[in-house]
């Protein structure tokens, strides 16, 4: 055994999985554990208690509700992405859904995981972002929904409080929309070196609304605004393209690595956008 | 509050078939829980990131890392490791091509591509190479270039989906 | 069909592909890997290393950590000093001024890399040993660090060791006379130069390092389980540095999950866990983790080259000099110092007659992980040099790469071949390989199409190599001429009972190759027997009396060559038992299908199986011959192997991102005959893709503090099944004149060969736009930018309009 000793609880509803929570100072949600395990194997984290929500069996599922879809927090990757509701309502969702990490871990890593956790270079934070869907947060002292672009505020730093729980992730329902994820992976990790999640309305030759939002750039993910504000309402030309490709960064701390400098990650943002945009602008 | 050194949870999981309800500390491995508790060593430990995929198994038909989940977080789960696919003799069609196409040199990966494989061919016995390539992103294989995995994944694909040669050993 | 199996046959095993035997154990999840080695009663050990790259140790406590529960023993260097001897080298390459320094098994005063070792916890569970690892209060006082050749060489640059001048650990020379190469370089009418730098690889077997040790205290006896691909090798080192009897020492290594030459060295890891199982009277296991191997197990590559190549401009090579820079790290490992030097400096000049060359090799020093054997060691270093600057050449003079080739390969006629290092090439038709490889590949079609592609701005490139390697090591006599501290010959011992089975015991360690099922075939068919009634057993030191190994592609090569004479042996012993019995004359008894018989009269047969059972009753045996029935055999081949090949690739760089796809990717290989060819072949291809892995994405990092960036398989990029394409393979077979079996090997060409044509293709892509050269790995960004520096540099519109890219004839 090469984990060190913690409390472990599998609460069946949420209100016994706060009150279990609360009663660990220092304690841990355990959702899918993607990114949680391997940091307790590395010893970069060490919580006195992990409270698995894997048995709240209200934190499982997509729904259609009112205008839009609700996902439990819980659900798993491999789900969203095959999920009919999903390809139906919010297809970038399921896009996104598709290209996190591996088969294996897309069959145990969940929404509400990779959001909590908000890698910069995660793929569901561009996914909710750019659909504008609102994340549902329950805590001892109860309820409340923070909007997505609310939400990211730093490499693995979210609005959440510390006791804080994500119930489910509504998203608006935009069929009308052209939707898609692209992403390009880092060859080792497979975390976005970019990827840019896009959500066009088209209305005859112009754009009546997009929304893009990017991961894998910044410390975390963002809107694109300079970007959707040059669309908005224009014809779209190559011109527009190459104008919207130039800013999609703008205004943003870019990161460099080892295998992609900022200038570089600049430049594949810009390219990438610009490629997804003409991808859905010549959907069928 | 209960020190959590001394804490056990009953967990009752279907191992290759074998239904076992065990008493197990929440700090077990599901991968250290099949090599060291039932000494299934097939399932092998190949890096500490998630990342080479030698020690997939199946939860309930899904390919999974072993390496990165709790065996506590299965309570009732089936789980299936290399070691129940098939026997020296009486090898999975999947097993079976790999032998016959020559998909494993060292073989340390090799239970891991199998199972993974065996997960992709269960949701579709007949994918694109490009579809089988992509299925693979969850495994390295270092010794084999991967080519005579995905052949051997297609023709496995081709017998398992042939009625007249079903073996029995897919269930 | 599987041909495995079934009676004595009439059609050869050798040259089918029969399915391997050691596939039914690895298969199904029974394989005996070292880390599932379990003992009653074993301790668990873990290893503190150091964060700092170079670093004083002042003080190392331990307190605290002692008091975690389960703990049984924390080792420091500085208790172990003077318990166990330092890890040696195992390599002396005779002129090279070799600065030996002492490597401890635990760092004592000082620490000289990022995963040098600091100290070993040993408890009763792994988490304890590891929280007890946590708790070590190490006081290191930071000292600066050099990482690269270039800084370590500087007069003022830290030394890693005290008194090691420039840090220099060996320089050495082969080749002509250096007067000679200047006056050649002076009179050519071409010279290209290249500086290349070929990058740190990392070797990542899938398969951990790990160690299991029992100690019977009665016996004085060690038992050890490792992941080694020479455990002889092992039980000498072992036992040095240990001071323990070589006699008393078992080293056991029956599947080892790879090891591309990082599992050849002895690692001060193994002899720790020895020790601590014999101090504490306890077995002790030990396994890596995989970001433990990124800086605990040895690199490979990492030179920096400066390269003249130098001709006529009818194509004609007349010169090569190579100056090299190798970075060794921060101790010699094992067989390190003959990597760089003897298995680099003396090939220089690949298959090409260059009749003036030479190389200069300086080996350094840094406070890096030690750098020794990966998959082909010292060959595809040079291999890489003379490829890229044929390609080079080829520009200079305006005539087709695969021209210049032709031109300069060593005829057919020439073998054996000497070259100007003084290494004899043993057989080759390299034009051969050539030509069944553009068989494959119409080049004028695709220079064509190259051109219509460049026409809508599309780059694309063929890349080509040829390539010869000496392998197959080797000759004893010469293993000691350059400095190897061991033998290079292999051992084989058939046994045959009573019942007619068949017991192999082989020297070689095969741990991926095949040899189980590839030395079956050869007993096979040499005795007529099935497959089934044959065992090869290795990898275990009491019961194998002696080998050397797997690595240097030598294991069918030599291993084969003393099972090939051992089975002469046994078929002797046999055939006059079997006369005996027939009460014919043994020169007309033969050996045929599992049967003697006597000549022209079929009738008078025994079979093999009553002949073995004969020789083991004994009742009655020809006047002289012993009871029973096996041989044994040590065969020292009298020169190495030279397998050699032509690869092709064609690949497609988009100018926006710079990413390079591969399109296709053609090996002819000539290793001699195959016994197996599915087996040769999947060599071949596993060994291309390690090879496009360095031309495209693997590489280490370090940073100017010594701290290695890429630390993980989050960071550090192993191929993928995705980014490749089928690979096409073709063979012809030339057979080593020297060779039992005619073989020359084969596990290292495919890395040899692909990682210059990789490259070689990248530049044929980017020609067009006046990019000739990048370091690797050829990453998207680098690309890049290099197509936008070069396009900022061109005059607009000139670069890639309607250029081809390629250089044509």
């Amino acid at each position: 055994m090469m984990l060190g000793a913690f409390q472990y609880e599998r609460p069946a509803s949420l209100d016994e999985a706060l009150r279990q929570a609360a009663a660990v100072p220092g304690a841990r949600w355990l959702a899918g554990g993607m990114s949680l395990l391997p940091l307790m194997k590395m010893e970069l984290a060490d919580p006195p208690a992990l409270v698995d929500l894997a048995g709240v069996a209200d934190l499982v599922g997509v729904q259609e509700d009112g205008g839009a879809l609700r996902v439990g927090a819980m659900t798993r990757h491999a789900e969203l992405a095959e999920h009919p509701l999903v390809a139906r309502h919010a297809p970038l969702l399921a896009a996104a859904a598709s290209q996190v990490g591996d088969p294996q871990v897309r069959h145990r890593g969940t929404i509400g995981g990779s959001l909590a956790h908000a890698d910069p270079a995660a793929d569901l934070p561009a996914a909710v972002l750019a659909l504008d869907a609102t994340i549902e947060v329950a805590s001892p002292r109860g309820r409340r929904e923070i909007p997505a672009k609310d939400f990211f505020l730093g490499p693995l730093m979210t609005a959440l409080e510390p006791d804080d729980v994500i119930v489910a992730v509504v998203v608006p329902q935009r069929g009308a929309h052209r939707q898609a994820y692209h992403k390009r992976p880092h060859p080792a990790s497979g975390y976005a070196v970019v990827g840019i999640a896009a959500s066009v309305l088209r209305e005859a030759d112009r754009v009546a609304s997009a929304a893009i939002a990017v991961t894998g750039v910044a410390s975390h993910a963002f809107r694109a605004r300079r970007a959707e504000e040059l669309l908005t309402g224009q014809v779209m030309t190559d011109a527009l393209l190459a104008e919207v490709a130039s800013v999609v960064a703008s205004g943003q701390e870019v990161w460099g690595d080892l295998y992609a400098s900022a200038d570089y990650r600049r430049h594949l943002a810009g390219l990438t956008t610009r490629q997804v945009l003409e991808r859905l602008w010549d959907d069928r | 509050m209960m020190d959590p050194s001394h804490s056990q949870h009953t967990v009752t999981l279907t191992v290759n078939g074998q239904r076992r309800t065990e008493s197990l500390p929440p700090n077990l491995l599901l991968s250290e829980y099949l090599r060291d508790y039932l000494r299934l060593t097939g399932t092998h430990i190949g890096c500490d990131t998630s990342q080479c995929g030698a020690c997939t198994v199946l939860v309930n038909g899904d390919p999974i890392k072993s390496c990165t989940v709790l065996a506590v977080q299965l309570p009732g789960a089936a789980i299936d490791t290399v070691e129940g696919l098939g026997r020296p003799g009486a090898l999975h069609p999947v097993q079976e091509a790999f032998r016959a196409d020559h998909a494993l040199q060292c073989g340390f990966c090799t239970p891991g591509v199998l199972m993974t494989a065996v997960a992709l061919l269960n949701r579709d016995p007949h994918p694109t190479e490009a579809a089988i390539r992509r299925g693979l992103d969850g495994v390295i294989c270092r010794c084999t270039g991967y080519e005579n995995i995905v052949t051997a994944i297609a023709h496995a694909g081709a017998r398992m989906a042939a009625p007249q040669e079903v073996s029995q050993h897919v269930d | 069909m599987s041909t495995d199996g079934g009676a004595a046959h009439a059609a050869p095993l050798m040259g089918q592909s029969v399915p391997r035997r050691e596939d039914a154990r690895l298969l199904t999840g029974h394989g005996h890997y070292t880390a599932d080695v379990n003992r009653p009663g074993q301790l668990y050990a873990v290893m503190l290393r150091s964060p700092h790259a170079h670093a004083r140790l002042r003080a190392v406590r331990t307190d605290a950590a002692r008091q975690v529960p389960g703990v049984a023993a924390i080792y420091t260097g500085a208790q172990l000093a003077g318990r166990i001897a330092p890890i040696p080298t195992a390599w002396i390459p005779p002129g090279s001024e070799l600065a030996l320094t002492d490597h401890p098994a635990l760092a004592d005063t000082t620490v000289r890399y990022v995963g040098d070792g600091v100290a070993m916890v040993v408890a009763e569970s792994l988490a304890a040993a590891r929280q007890a690892r946590a708790l070590i209060d190490v006081d290191y006082e930071p000292l600066g660090a050099v990482t690269s050749v270039a800084e370590a060489m500087d007069p003022d640059a830290p030394r890693v060791h005290e008194g090691v001048a420039g840090n220099v650990a060996l320089h050495w020379r082969a080749g002509s006379d250096p007067a000679a190469v200047e006056r050649a370089l002076q009179d050519a009418e071409v010279r290209v130069r290249e500086t290349i730098r070929q990058q740190r690889l990392i070797p990542n077997p899938m398969e951990p390092r790990a160690a299991v040790a029992e100690f019977d205290a009665a016996d004085e006896a060690l038992t050890l389980w490792v992941t080694s691909q020479n455990p002889h090798i092992h039980r000498l080192l072992v036992a040095g540095v240990l001071g323990l009897a070589e006699h008393r020492v078992r080293i056991i290594a029956q599947d080892v999950g790879g090891g591309f030459g990082s599992k050849i060295a002895c690692y001060p890891d193994e002899v720790l866990v020895a020790f601590a199982a014999r101090d504490l009277g306890r077995p002790v296991k030990w396994v890596e983790d995989r970001r433990e191997h990124f800086t605990a197990t040895t690199h490979g590559r990492d030179h920096v080259d400066e390269v003249v190549l130098a001709g006529r401009r009818d194509g004609t090579l007349t010169a090569l000099a190579v100056r090299t820079q190798a970075n060794l790290g921060a101790y010699l490992s094992t067989a390190a110092p003959g990597v760089p030097t003897i298995l680099f400096g003396l090939i220089a000049n690949g298959p090409y007659d260059i009749p003036v060359a030479a190389t200069e090799v300086y080996g350094v020093y840094t406070h890096t992980t030690p750098v020794d054997a990966y998959r082909g060691a010292g060959r595809p270093e040079a291999t890489f040099l003379i490829e890229r600057l044929v390609d080079r050449f080829a520009h200079e003079i305006g005539m087709d790469p695969v021209e210049v080739r032709r031109k300069n390969l060593v005829r057919a006629d020439r073998f054996p071949y000497t070259n100007a290092f003084g290494i004899t090439y043993d057989s080759g038709r390299y034009e051969e390989a050539l030509d069944r490889a553009l068989e494959h590949l119409d080049v004028g079609a695709f220079r064509r199409e190259q051109a219509d592609a460049a026409r809508q701005g599309r780059l694309v490139g063929l890349g080509v190599s040829t390539y010869v390697e000496m392998c197959g090591l080797g000759p004893s006599e010469v293993a000691g001429a350059v400095g190897f501290q061991g033998g290079l010959w292999e051992h084989a011992l058939v046994r045959v009972l009573p019942t007619g089975k068949v017991m192999v015991m082989t020297g070689i360690s095969p741990h991926g190759q095949g040899e189980e099922t590839t030395f079956a075939q050869v007993v096979a068919d040499r005795l007529g027997c099935a497959m089934q009634d044959i065992e090869v057993l290795h990898g275990d030191t009491q019961l194998v009396s002696m080998g050397w190994g797997t690595y240097g592609s030598r294991s069918t090569a030599v291993g084969g060559g003393a099972l090939s004479v051992a089975l002469d042996r046994v078929v002797d012993k046999a055939r006059k038992i079997a006369a005996h019995v027939l009460e014919a004359d043994v020169a007309d008894v033969a050996l045929e299908a599992g049967r003697f018989a006597v000549r022209g009269v079929p009738d008078r047969a025994v079979s093999f199986a009553d002949v073995a059972q004969k020789a083991h009753l004994a009742w009655s045996l020809p006047e002289g011959v012993e009871p029973g029935l096996e041989a044994e055999a040590s065969y020292n081949p009298s020169n190495f192997t030279y397998p050699f090949g032509t690869h092709l690739a064609v690949v497609e760089v988009d100018p926006d991102t710079g990413e390079t796809t591969l399109q296709r990717y053609l090996a002819v290989d000539d290793c001699g005959p195959r016994i197996n060819p599915m087996i040769v072949d999947g060599q071949v291809r596993g060994g291309i893709v390690q090879g496009i892995g360095q031309a495209l994405w693997e590489g280490a990092a370090y940073d100017a503090q010594g701290q290695l960036l890429t630390g993980s398989l989050m960071d550090y990029a192993l191929p993928k099944a995705r980014w490749l394409p089928p690979i096409e393979t073709d063979f012809t077979e030339t057979p080593a004149p020297h060779n039992p079996l005619g073989v020359k090997g084969v596990g290292e060409t495919g890395t040899i060969a692909a990682t210059p044509t990789i490259v070689n293709a990248v530049m044929d892509a980017l020609g067009s736009l006046g990019i000739h050269h990048l370091d690797m790995p050829l990453t998207p960004e680098r690309v890049w930018r290099a197509i936008q520096d070069a396009r900022a540099a061109a005059p607009l519109g000139a670069a890639g309009a309607g250029e081809g890219g390629g250089m044509r004839s």
